[in-house]
């Protein structure tokens, strides 16, 4: 194809988006798109695998049965939203084998907040209530965004993710009610998950390397810090209703922007847990690889099995 | 209260609760996302069959008893499930093995306590044999699969069969309030269960390329709440939050 036909190609492309067209996967696409979309995609669809393990750390020791049952539906929700989202990226020539590989050897990233340790039942609040908020202030977006698969699934997850967030919530808000040793839990989950879910948002706009590109694309449609800022001025008035205090001092209403001030984030520790260096990144991916290493004799006797049948049928059809 | 239908539910109701506990270890950790989903899914169904049995049982306590006060505050001894469940997941081998040793039994035990006379138990079993023959058709279709798989596999498929074998037996022990409830109409007569359950079973380790354990010594006690020293440990993470904050609401 010559250079000419090329940039023809890109201007129908650029302008199907800007006519807010769905590009679906057998449509001609510029090959930086298709990079850029594996990127993206395969990160959140790990992200969702990654962020099993910081709950499902709690699954036996659930404090009800009722909260069991919840946070083990919650759980395999992720499981099912991973699922899915490597079902969308394959969509774009790449396996769910070569997805874990990048993973695995550190080529992929994943959200960096389930780095984090869980270390108390009210952490399953708080992670419903903070994580999977900021969750959704970044993906309400992407249903809407130029890459149908990506879009169509985005719209499941995001009603899914709404409803984890609010049973987090109500986990929190039961505590908050509860013993002061329970509002105690609360208040200490809190203060240890607000911070890292602010620097889930992403770095500063001026910090962020694919903002522009993304934006043309509708892979993104605000900046990391508008985000931010919604994801502030939501959650403020939710933690005073339940009676729990933010943990930052400069947190003040401004009149002026009809928003609210916030203290500085501590990018030195978003970089440091994004380079590999958080409190459980090591356990994460040890958790991961251990999963896959350990399937590898069940996922090829799987394999044989199916060749077996398959070959016992042939020879009964002859 | 009706004490013997008070320990007959619970001993049905403690096998779904030790085994979906287990399966719940499990959880984010599995072969592939598929298996995954669907042990979550396994352990999903029997803790929902575990709260409809407890809610029954402490309707019939009558006292301030809650399904959360069953579940997680009663003493080791306390505890009836069959020894089968409490058994850990050593390996994918291991876990496919238990369940589906449980699940030719409870499919079987379900059709029956259909037939009971106490009208909310027929009820449960009715839901619960839905959800516990899709149960049966993933835990048999993995022993072939892994019995007719690789040389690797079949060797740890076996090696499951053969150590859990021995806690199969136990399934069809009667308790004392297992035979009243039996006479009363109310309960399922487990020793009627026992000839067609070990004719499935040996009939798909045959299929699976497996051999059938020989051995006659078998382990029995947990109907008694004599456990395997496993479940200590089991009931240690399970009632964790309501011993080390009692009396609370969550």
């Amino acid at each position: 194809m010559s250079e000419e036909q090329i940039r023809s190609l890109e201007r129908q492309f650029d302008e199907r988006i800007a006519r807010d067209e769905k590009i679906e996967p057998k449509d001609w696409m510029p090959e930086k798109y298709r990079k850029t979309h594996i990127r993206q995609m395969s990160q959140h669809a790990h992200s969702e695998i990654v962020g099993m393990l910081p709950e499902g750390n709690w699954i036996t020791r659930a404090p009800s049965l009722r909260r069991k049952v919840a946070l083990l539906a919650k759980v395999q929700d992720e499981a099912g939203h991973g699922l899915y989202l490597y079902s969308a990226t394959e969509t774009l020539g790449i396996s769910r084998d070569e997805m874990y590989e990048q993973l695995h050897t550190g080529k992929a990233k994943y959200s960096s907040i389930f780095n984090y340790p869980t270390v108390t039942w009210a952490d399953m609040g708080a992670v419903g209530w903070l994580v999977d908020g900021a969750a959704i202030i970044n993906q309400v977006p992407l249903c809407n965004t130029s890459y149908g698969p990506y879009a169509r699934a985005m719209i499941r997850v995001c009603k899914e993710e709404s409803f984890h967030q609010r049973q987090g919530f109500e986990i929190m808000m039961k505590l908050a009610n509860g013993s002061p040793e329970q509002k105690e839990l609360a208040q200490d989950a809190l203060n240890r998950w607000w911070w890292p879910s602010l620097m889930m948002l992403g770095p500063t706009d001026a910090e962020s390397v694919h903002t522009e590109q993304s934006m043309k694309w509708k892979l993104k449609r605000k900046s990391n810090d508008d985000l931010r800022q919604q994801f502030i001025d939501q959650t403020v008035p939710q933690a005073e209703l339940i009676g729990l205090t933010i943990p930052d001092p400069d947190l003040k209403w401004n009149e002026e922007r009809g928003s609210y001030d916030f203290g500085d984030i501590n990018w030195d520790e978003f970089w440091q847990v994004v380079k590999g260096h958080g409190p459980c990144n090591k356990e994460r991916m040890k958790a991961r690889i251990g999963a896959w290493e350990e399937g590898e004799w069940i996922r090829d006797a799987a394999m044989a099995h199916a060749k077996k049948k398959q070959e016992r049928k042939q020879k009964q059809a002859v | 209260m009706k004490e013997n239908l008070y320990n007959y539910i619970l001993g049905i109701a403690d096998n779904s609760l030790i085994l979906g506990q287990r399966l719940g270890e499990l959880c984010g950790h599995g072969p592939t996302l598929e298996t995954d989903i669907a042990c979550t899914n396994i352990s999903l169904d029997l803790f929902g069959q575990v709260r409809s049995y407890f809610q029954y049982a402490a309707k019939i306590a009558g006292d301030k008893r809650t399904e959360d006060d069953i579940a997680m505050l009663r003493k080791e001894r306390e505890y009836k499930n069959v020894l089968l469940v409490e058994q850990p997941n050593t390996n994918f081998a291991y876990t496919i093995g238990r369940q589906f040793l449980f699940d030719a039994y409870h499919l079987a035990f379900l059709a029956e306590l259909q037939k009971s006379t106490d009208l909310t138990l027929s009820a449960i079993a009715n839901k619960c044999i839905k959800e516990v023959s899709y149960h049966e058709r993933f835990s048999s279709d993995w022993v072939k699969r892994l019995g007719d798989g690789t040389e690797e596999s079949n060797q740890k498929m076996q090696e499951a069969i053969n150590d859990l074998w021995t806690y199969t037996d136990e399934l069809f022990h009667q308790t004392e309030a297992d035979k009243v409830m039996v006479s009363e109409g109310v309960g399922v007569d487990v020793t009627k269960l026992k000839l067609n359950y070990y004719k499935r079973v040996n009939d798909l380790l045959q299929v699976a390329d497996l051999e059938i354990p020989e051995s006659k010594y078998f382990q029995k006690g947990g109907k008694e709440g004599v456990h395997t020293e496993h479940l200590g440990y089991l009931l240690s993470e399970l009632q964790y939050m309501q011993r080390a904050y009692p009396n609370m609401e969550w």
